[in-house]
């Protein structure tokens, strides 16, 4: 255990180191004897070389998603994917209508691209989640109006790594004519994506959760039956005029072989995952008011988000600083505001609060998780000796009758 | 090796600045937003990339915004604007960058007004012709302060008085001046200004939108807050850190950059001359010191185009971002420039990387092409 490089990072949901593989083909693009130029350079063979790398990234990103790379438009990351979809859709077709459906658990791109859009005028039903993370089709099913011109469900949970089925939501707006919209920022190459068998329209994608570069995304976008959008950026008419700017030819590259890596090797990752998620469980689940924010069933496994009761989640935080971990999605991470996401499925502030979410990736190694577990337990175990609320619980007081004095 | 010439198109790394970025892309890296200690090391790295970015323009860490790139950056600062008013009206010249022109353009259909301000057959905006544009109600105005395609070095600071007067926005689109000529936002007091790191030897899909503190815009994209609510999205930390350091030698390496592309400029516009039916559009103007854009009469741009690619030498005829079209550029058309000769335009931009000898080469193989196009008109250099 003394070779282990401290602190141990653990945040695999909120950014991936970059597979050594996709660095060293990020390189050959930036170097001044590779391959540079501007894509849209169409005229002379620096642009040409250039365009040849964005194809063939295309094409990978596009074969993880069963789509065709024609199909495909990068832009600078899934946050900006999210917004895209959202608003150039329901600016499109807001003839049609101007309802949107979604949940309470989704990113707060998707959250906060639909907050804009109701100040534009539009109307958003937020759905609530089971306990558990899955919206019931019933649920989505009655939400849906003749106005309704856009779903937007996650596929995969940022903090409970909780998988919706897809696949039945598609069928259900395929049926209903109303496009789907999918963030798969979290279930790209973790589990499978066919936009054929999910009857997907939309779906967002981010190259820095499966081992790629940051700054790049892309959004799939159906052709048949078309779905259009309005750009959100203007000025140069890139990707198909979806998406003007610059195209970044190392960041597409990068991201294109992080998609191929993560097409082969899906299957390996998720043995090596699973494997080191089930030690972790393993190593904690004997300890007293453990619970797991999620379902370990229904949820990916690089995923693991716990709470302690009576243990204050920031103290927790503090006392294991060797280990890179979250609490709640880094996104909102700075503030101290309980997870929305935890309080959406039903828990209380207090286990919302003290939830930590371990993300385990391709990198995790055994040792890595052994010494979290000790971590962990001498941690929470320090901390409930120092809590007053530990000391009632073991009481047998019910903490919840408790009237407590304003000071 | 072929010899670039297209460096206003993009621009090629200087290994430092590679160097600058590596760590980044091949260590574990947290996102910035964590509060770990992975997190907070990019962070770290970001600030000290903004710090850079500001000191290039003289303005403060604080106003900068990053985005994906020029063109986002561009179309923040129009678009975001705009969603402050009620059909806005704004003010922007004829020779922008389409990512300029286009974002202004959709306003249109938001119920705003767009005045175009236009420009001379030399590529300059008159005091008159710019007084002219603005109407009572003009809440931005957006000028580029050196052209893509010819160039033309904007004299804005008349017009920044003008607006600062009457409390009209400025939008300045300085992505082709940064590193090439002296910026200072002190100087030219202008409330946004775009920055575009890969046309100064920066990484690209990284830009900066720098907004003066005394406004406020709407942003584009949301949800995560980064960027102080004005763009949303983790951080592109290996871009980002790059464009800090190509930033950081722009600044320092100002005076001697200028000083070798202006010689090379120089050898090349006097090497143009000696061939007959020449024009080097805005010629006599305030030009930036490695942009020269000339047609020869008479040969098509295309074609010359395609003929110096075979001969390893890479140009462009109009800016590249529309470069399938084959017509002269909205640039050339706003100067009042005939078709006939404003689609032969052939631009040169040079960099730093390029030497005396590659403008020599060039020069020949314009000369060799010549001949075999025209074998009447063209004189060799010598």
């Amino acid at each position: 255990m003394s070779d282990l490089n401290l602190p141990i990072y653990f945040d695999y949901a909120a950014t991936t180191p970059v597979d050594p593989r996709v660095a060293e083909k990020m390189i050959q693009y930036l170097t001044p004897t590779g391959h540079y130029g501007n894509p849209a350079s169409s005229s002379h063979s620096f642009g040409w070389e250039a365009e040849e790398g964005v194809n063939e990234a295309r094409a990978n990103v596009a074969a993880l998603l069963n789509a065709n790379p024609k199909e495909i438009v990068f832009t600078s990351g899934a946050t900006e994917s999210d917004n895209l979809a959202i608003k150039g859709v329901a600016h499109f077709y807001q003839k049609k209508g101007k309802h949107i459906i979604t949940c309470k658990t989704e990113h707060k791109a998707v959250l906060d691209s639909c907050r804009q859009l109701e100040r534009e005028g539009y109307e958003v039903s937020y759905l609530d989640p089971q306990p558990n993370g899955i919206i019931p089709l019933k649920t989505i099913e009655d939400a849906m109006r003749d106005d309704t011109i856009l779903v937007s469900i996650m596929h995969v949970n940022n903090e409970t790594g909780i998988i919706q089925d897809i696949a039945a939501i598609g069928e259900l707006c395929r049926e209903k004519g109303i496009i789907f919209h999918v963030d798969a920022a979290q279930s790209a190459g973790k589990v499978e994506i066919d936009v054929e068998k999910m009857k997907i329209d939309l779906i967002s994608v981010s190259a820095h959760k499966i081992y790629g570069p940051k700054g790049i995304g892309a959004l799939y976008v159906r052709r048949k039956p078309r779905i259009r959008l309005e750009a959100q950026m203007h000025g140069g008419g890139h990707e198909r005029g979806m998406r003007s700017g610059t195209l970044a030819t190392h960041q597409i590259v990068g991201m294109g072989e992080a998609f191929r890596i993560a097409k082969e090797e899906m299957d390996k990752d998720r043995a090596h995952i699973v494997a080191l998620r089930n030690r972790l469980w393993e190593g904690v689940k004997d300890m007293e008011e453990v619970y797991i924010n999620g379902d370990m069933e229904l949820g990916i496994p690089g995923i693991f988000n716990v709470s302690f009761n009576f243990v204050e989640g920031e103290s927790l935080m503090m006392s294991l600083k060797d280990l890179a971990i979250s609490s709640g999605s880094a996104c909102t991470s700075a503030s101290l505001e309980p997870s929305y996401v935890l309080r959406a499925l039903g828990r209380n502030d207090e286990l919302a609060h003290s939830s930590l979410r371990f993300s385990i990736g391709r990198f995790t190694k055994e040792e890595e998780i052994d010494y979290a577990i000790t971590e962990v337990r001498k941690a929470v175990e320090k901390l409930r000796e120092l809590s007053p609320l530990w000391d009632m619980f073991k009481d047998g007081i019910d903490l919840d009758s408790v009237q407590w004095a304003a000071h | 090796m072929p010899v670039y010439l297209d460096n206003n198109a993009t621009t090629n790394m200087p290994e430092e600045v590679l160097a600058e970025m590596l760590p980044y892309l091949q260590q574990a890296i947290g996102n910035p937003s964590s509060v770990h200690r992975f997190g907070r090391m990019s962070r770290q790295a970001i600030d000290n990339a903004r710090a850079q970015v500001a000191a290039l323009v003289n303005a403060e860490p604080s106003q900068v915004v990053f985005t994906s790139g020029g063109t986002e950056a561009n179309n923040l600062a129009i678009t975001g604007s705009c969603r402050k008013w009620q059909n806005a009206r704004l003010a922007i010249s004829a020779t922008e960058h389409p990512s300029v022109l286009e974002p202004a353009q959709r306003q249109l259909a938001d119920g705003g007004y767009v005045d175009v301000i236009p420009v001379t057959e030399q590529g300059i905006i008159t005091l008159a012709a710019f007084e002219k544009a603005l109407q009572a109600d003009t809440k931005l105005v957006s000028v580029m302060l050196a052209n893509n395609e010819t160039g033309v070095i904007q004299d804005i600071k008349p017009f920044i008085d003008i607006t600062a007067d009457r409390d009209i926005w400025f939008h300045s689109d300085v992505s082709q001046a940064a590193g090439k000529i002296e910026v200072d936002i002190k100087q030219l007091p202008v409330q946004l200004m775009t920055l575009s790191s890969h046309k100064l030897y920066g990484p690209r899909g990284v830009g900066a939108l720098i907004i003066d503190k005394s406004i406020e815009i709407e942003p584009i994209i949301v949800g995560g807050g980064q960027e102080k609510n004005l763009r949303s999205g983790t951080e592109n930390i290996a871009a980002i850190v790059g464009f800090g350091k190509a930033a950081e030698l722009a600044k320092s390496e100002l005076q001697s950059r200028a000083e070798v592309l202006s010689q090379m400029q120089l050898q090349l516009e006097k090497g143009l001359h000696k061939i007959p039916s020449v024009k080097i559009f805005a010629e006599n103007q305030r030009r930036l010191p490695n942009t020269t854009l000339f047609a020869i009469e008479g040969i098509e741009g295309e074609t010359l185009l395609m003929q110096l690619d075979r001969k390893g030498f890479a140009v462009s005829s109009g800016s590249a971002c529309h470069s399938s079209k084959i017509e002269a550029s909205h640039v050339l058309q706003a100067m009042g420039i005939d078709d006939r000769i404003g689609s032969a335009a052939i631009r040169v931009s040079l960099g730093i990387e390029n030497t005396a000898a590659d403008v020599e080469n060039f020069l020949s193989a314009v000369n060799e092409i010549l001949e075999t196009l025209r074998p009447n008109l063209s004189l060799s250099v010598n």
